[in-house]
């Protein structure tokens, strides 16, 4: 059970959550992405742009509206924020040629977006190469005031860093109720951000190739509620493997 | 079947030419051919399709195959060089197991008269070679079921193989109408008649409410004109003696599981030779057949049967009961249909049977020999049970019936009828929808929606038109719609079908703690040898589980060990209680008939006498205390309890319809101040509780119930719900897999139910916002409106009720009250937030986060 798709008007009220990380300031947005407000910073992940396109040419024929419905809920966001800098964290494009079935209507809205700003695409494994006719930078890693931003974490690094590519999502369980959510999920030293794109799932944080990421002790969900962030302890989420540190107090 | 002929047959039949071969074998037996075979057999001669509608034991089949016989009989041997004819007849059944039957059943009686007749099966299970082998070689008589005819049909050999058809015989018809596999027969069946255009129909079904949508079914439909087959009718036999179970112990207030008539029941199976028991529920039948294993000590064989057990298990079961080495059979509907089930004299049926049609059918699996009067018991679970219970003996005495309406047809299904079709030949669109039509439940399909549904098998027929390079099927200069590549064939014969099953895990125990092992790490020789397959389980129902978890299954109790792959680790738990139930898997809510009659049992004090003395006086307190709900009135009884305040309402119409209401009044509530917190529904009654209190709120005339029950909220509030709701959503799943939106396997990658690769849900959102219209949508819409969220009646029931509402605000509960109050905590509570206040609920100071996952001098700098 997910949240209905948002509508703009909940992308635009939503509360952001203030925390910080790695000693600088940020904001969890309840529409999944994060705002370093010293840095005007916005940070977005797994787009997935042309899913729906891309499943097409297997003749799956999924809604043709995906690419813009995520963009429009990211321009809101960017509205919102106005930030110098747009890092798109990888996986922005659902396959490679992606960019090239992208319609006149969505290339114009990707232009619009970036316009007076930095558009910083770092590849993931879905896009391995730079968008093509898509304005902005590619890179495959970034570090900005000491954080490195890349699509896939590296388990040996110690951090922090901040990637997305999993699609992080958390079960929550009272009361003989269920409650599932996709996720930022965080240790303090490693981030790994929920997707954006309209037609991404998510993969349960108790799975052992994203638990593993994390510092299990330290480890935190940041829920995404219809207009709120809610952080919550790992030890609270369903499926969790039992903890080696001592329980939190 | 046949070998249940009595001695001494209706003489006065028709005078019909029967071969010598059949009267001499007829006289061999000691039989006389019934009338009703007969007769069938009279107008099947005349080239008519008939419904032969006849109680279980009545030699239905072999006067469903009595035509076919006597003509293959008379058929000259294909002379050498002749191009071997196609199969003559098919039979089609919903159960594979009851192919399989008849195949044994018939193959008897054709090699005692050494008839020239070849008979096979052809299902799911039927090996490639063998399936191979029919295409070239067909037999005479093909027994199916209708996935495999939809299958054959899409195949560009069809109308040589069907060519030669004379005979379409289908079984159990009355149950198979009513789903979307009979929707998707109807279609496949209009295909038949294209080419054989006299093609003749037998249909075989069970006593029904309104025999006409049947004879529709069976025959082709014109615009603007009525056809209907021949209906043949063979009176009831003996009146099943039916009782309802009287014992000395408390009839509980509520639940389902009648443990309290455990020790009565295992004392009738002990004077009984076999007996069926059957439940409406899994749950029940785990527990149930492990109460009577706890007081059976005389450790008579009594076995279980479901859905969900692993089939080698089941299929032991079935020959031991065909044997008769079985004294009792815990069951739920998979053993429903007319399979044969050796001597049966005793039918328990634990629970209300929740329809008078459902108790017929069931009591029939007792003594297949219609002259001898079948016996049965009704265990009550509960009180309302017992008037339930009361109300269908009352219907079943009387022959009354109340199967559901055959319906329309549904859109998904025409959706993949139509790929099937391209994958078979390239169509004209005219021609199709002419020939769908001729279907009666596809008859009022109007044309803009038929080519809706061709623009969707197309290219998904969105309106922003984005999809064409890709499409499946495209639009020649001939005019007609082909297929565009042969792989997409390859693909609709993966997906084809519309049973779709919840995602399941098979169970596989394993030792204690083997789940636990850590991913990657090789499976251990030693855990896994003897790990033995119980049977399947739904992924919805392991997801509430943690490890540790205990559980009843195949009648033992299991521990959770974890998930690995595609398998569910458990362990054997003996001994140990099982904590969680088990809740999944075929639940109906009562019919409308039945709860009108209950609702009159209620209304007319002079019946309190027929039933148990407790419950009579039960419901004499409920009189006293507060009034009779019944008869036309909807009785409302608020009162305090705890810090909360209730509202209970009994519109006694079935769960389902219950939950829809609640969660409208709900919202009303809301709207209106009153600070509602939850809700529970039963089959009887709803139970809604608040902060404010409701009843001061109705006598201050703060609020009106006349408001609240107005039927204005089947509007934009049931929209508005409807959208939102999981019952939805789930629905759409199903929608979307069965128009072919999403598949269940892509080519080259066998997907099991839980890696369907997008989330119908998110889809469902993206749609919803984009294209509300779109045809797949409008499947859902219709589907949730008439089936899960039982709209219809709802409606019903909010027409019948305004100006009859009878307000009664209490000090405390009211004895009627007692049962849904019960439920609460039982049931799951559905609620309508979004479960933010949940999270709110867990969710962590932020200053103790930061704190706790940075260390302490983090916060500083926050």
């Amino acid at each position: 059970m997910r949240p209905a798709l948002k509508t703009i008007t909940d992308v635009e009220s939503g509360a952001a959550l203030a925390s910080s990380f790695a000693g600088e300031e940020v904001l969890f947005d309840p529409a999944g992405i994060l705002f370093f407000p010293s840095l005007r910073l916005l940070v977005v992940s797994d787009l997935h742009l042309e899913k729906a396109s891309s499943f097409a040419r297997k003749r799956i024929f999924l809604p043709p509206y995906d690419t813009a419905a995520t963009l429009t809920r990211l321009a809101a966001l960017v509205a919102k924020y106005d930030p110098a800098i747009i890092v798109s964290l990888g996986d922005s494009f659902h396959d490679e040629e992606a960019a090239l079935r992208l319609s006149s209507d969505t290339r114009r809205a990707i232009e619009t977006l970036v316009v007076g700003r930095d558009m910083v695409w770092v590849t993931g494994n879905h896009d391995p190469h730079p968008p093509a006719g898509c304005p902005g930078d590619t890179v495959d890693e970034l570090a900005v005031s000491g954080i490195t931003f890349r699509h896939i974490a590296q388990r040996l690094f110690g951090g922090p860093e901040i990637s997305g590519h999993y699609h992080p999502a958390a079960v929550l369980r009272a009361r003989g109720k269920k409650v599932r959510r996709n996720c930022f999920a965080c240790d303090g030293q490693r981030m790994v951000m929920p997707a954006f794109g309209v037609l991404t799932g998510g993969l349960p944080i108790s799975h052992p190739e994203v638990s593993a990421l994390f510092d299990r002790a330290r480890l935190c969900a940041f829920m995404l509620g219809s207009n709120q962030v809610y952080p919550i302890s790992a030890n609270d989420l369903v499926g969790m493997p039992s903890k080696r540190s001592k329980a939190r107090g | 079947m046949t070998e249940t002929l009595p001695l001494f047959a209706d003489q006065s039949a028709a005078p019909v030419s029967l071969p010598a071969r059949f009267v001499r074998w007829f006289a061999e037996k000691g039989w006389r051919p019934r009338a009703h075979q007969l007769e069938l057999l009279g107008k099947a001669e005349a080239g008519l399709s008939t419904l032969l509608i006849a109680p279980t034991g009545a030699g239905k089949t072999l006067a469903g195959f009595l035509p076919a016989l006597v003509d293959l009989e008379r058929r000259d041997k294909p002379k050498p060089g002749m191009i071997k004819p196609g199969v003559h007849t098919l039979y089609i059944s919903p159960l594979k197991a009851l192919a399989v039957d008849i195949e044994r059943n018939l193959t008897k009686p054709v090699d005692e008269m050494d008839l020239p007749v070849r008979i096979e099966t052809r299902t799911g299970d039927t090996p490639q070679a063998k399936r191979q082998r029919q295409k070239t070689h067909p037999p005479d008589i093909l027994l199916t079921t209708p996935e495999q005819v939809s299958l054959l049909l899409s195949h560009k050999d069809a109308p040589r193989f069907f060519g030669d058809l004379r005979y379409v015989v289908l079984d159990e018809l009355h149950s198979l109408v009513t789903s979307k596999r009979g929707h998707m027969l109807a279609l496949a069946l209009a295909r038949l008649r294209r080419y054989v255009p006299d093609l003749q129909f037998i249909g075989l079904s069970a006593t029904v409410a309104e025999p006409d949508d049947l004879r529709r079914w069976l025959v082709a439909q014109a615009p603007h004109e009525e056809r209907l087959s021949e209906l043949i009718e063979v009176g009831g036999g003996a009146k099943p003696n039916i009782t309802i179970l009287k014992g000395d112990n408390r009839i509980p207030w509520s639940g389902h599981f009648a443990r309290y008539a455990m020790p009565d029941v295992y004392e009738a199976i002990q004077a009984h030779q076999t007996t069926l028991i059957f439940v409406n529920t899994r749950s029940q039948a785990e527990l149930l057949f492990q109460e009577l294993w706890s007081i059976n000590e005389d450790s008579l064989p009594i076995a279980l049967h479901h859905g969900s057990l692993d089939v080698s298990q089941r299929r032991k079961v079935e020959q031991a009961m065909g044997k008769n080495a079985l004294r009792a059979v815990v069951a739920t509907s998979t053993l429903d249909l007319g399979i044969d089930w050796g001597d049966v004299d005793l039918v328990v049926h634990v629970g209300s049977p929740k329809g008078a049609s459902r108790l017929a059918q069931r009591i029939g699996r007792a003594n297949h020999r219609m002259d001898e009067a079948s016996k049965a018991i009704l265990v009550p679970a509960n009180r309302f049970e017992v008037l339930e219970c009361q109300a269908a003996l009352d219907a079943n005495y009387l022959g009354f019936q109340d199967t559901p309406p055959v319906g329309q047809g549904a859109l998904d299904v025409l959706c993949q009828h139509i790929l099937g079709m391209a994958c078979s030949e390239p169509f004209d669109a005219d021609d199709l929808y002419a020939e769908v039509r001729s279907a009666s439940i596809y008859t009022d399909l109007p044309r803009e929606t038929f080519d809706r549904a061709v623009g969707f098998v197309s290219n998904g027929g969105y309106a922003l038109q984005s999809y064409e390079r890709y499409a499946k099927i495209r639009l020649g200069k001939d005019g007609l719609w082909r297929l565009t590549h042969p792989s997409v064939a390859q693909q609709y014969r993966l997906n084809a079908g519309t049973i779709i099953e919840a995602p399941v895990l098979a169970i596989r125990a394993v030792r204690k703690g083997a789940g636990r092992m850590k991913r990657g790490e090789p499976a251990q020789a030693a855990t896994m040898r003897g790990g033995r397959v119980l049977g399947k389980i739904e992924e919805l129902f392991l997801e509430t589980l943690t490890p540790g978890d205990t559980f009843l299954f195949a009648g033992k109790v299991l521990r959770f060990e974890g998930i690995r792959e595609n398998e569910c680790y458990v362990s054997y738990a003996e001994g140990s209680e099982a904590k969680i139930p088990y809740y999944a898997g075929g639940k109906f809510p009562t019919t409308t008939f039945l709860s009108g009659e209950v609702r009159k049992m209620l209304a007319d004090e002079t019946q309190w006498d027929r039933l148990p003395k407790q419950v009579s006086d039960w419901l004499g307190y409920q009189k006293w205390k507060s009034v009779m709900p019944g008869g036309d009135k909807l009785l409302v009884e608020t009162f305090p309890r705890g810090e909360r305040f209730y509202m209970v309402a009994y519109p006694f119409e079935g769960r389902l319809a219950h939950q829809t209401l609640c969660m409208l009044l709900t919202r009303r509530l809301e709207r209106a101040g009153a600070q509602p917190i939850g809700y529970v529904a039963s089959d009887y009654a709803i139970s809604i509780w608040s902060r404010k209190d409701m009843g001061a709120m109705l006598e201050r005339g703060q609020m009106s119930l006349n408001d609240l029950f107005s039927q204005d909220m089947l509007g934009d509030d049931l929209e508005a719900w409807l959208d939102e709701s999981f019952v939805f959503k789930r629905t759409f799943r199903y929608c979307a897999l069965i128009a072919g939106l999403i598949e269940k396997r892509h080519p080259g990658k066998e997907k099991s139910g839980r890696q369907v690769t997008v989330s119908t849900d998110l889809i469902y959102d993206v749609l919803r916002s984009h294209e509300p219209d779109h045809i797949i949508m409008q499947a859902t819409r219709h589907d949730a409106r008439s089936g899960l969220l039982d709209v219809e009646r709802l409606n019903d029931l909010l027409a019948r009720i305004p100006g009859r509402i009878v307000h009664k605000n209490l000090e405390r509960i009211s004895p009627m009250a007692v049962p849904v109050m019960l439920e609460i905590g039982k049931e799951p509570v559905l609620s309508s937030n979004t479960g933010d206040d949940m999270m709110a609920e867990h969710a962590m100071n932020v200053d103790d986060l930061v704190r706790e996952a940075m260390g302490e001098d983090a916060v500083e700098t926050s």
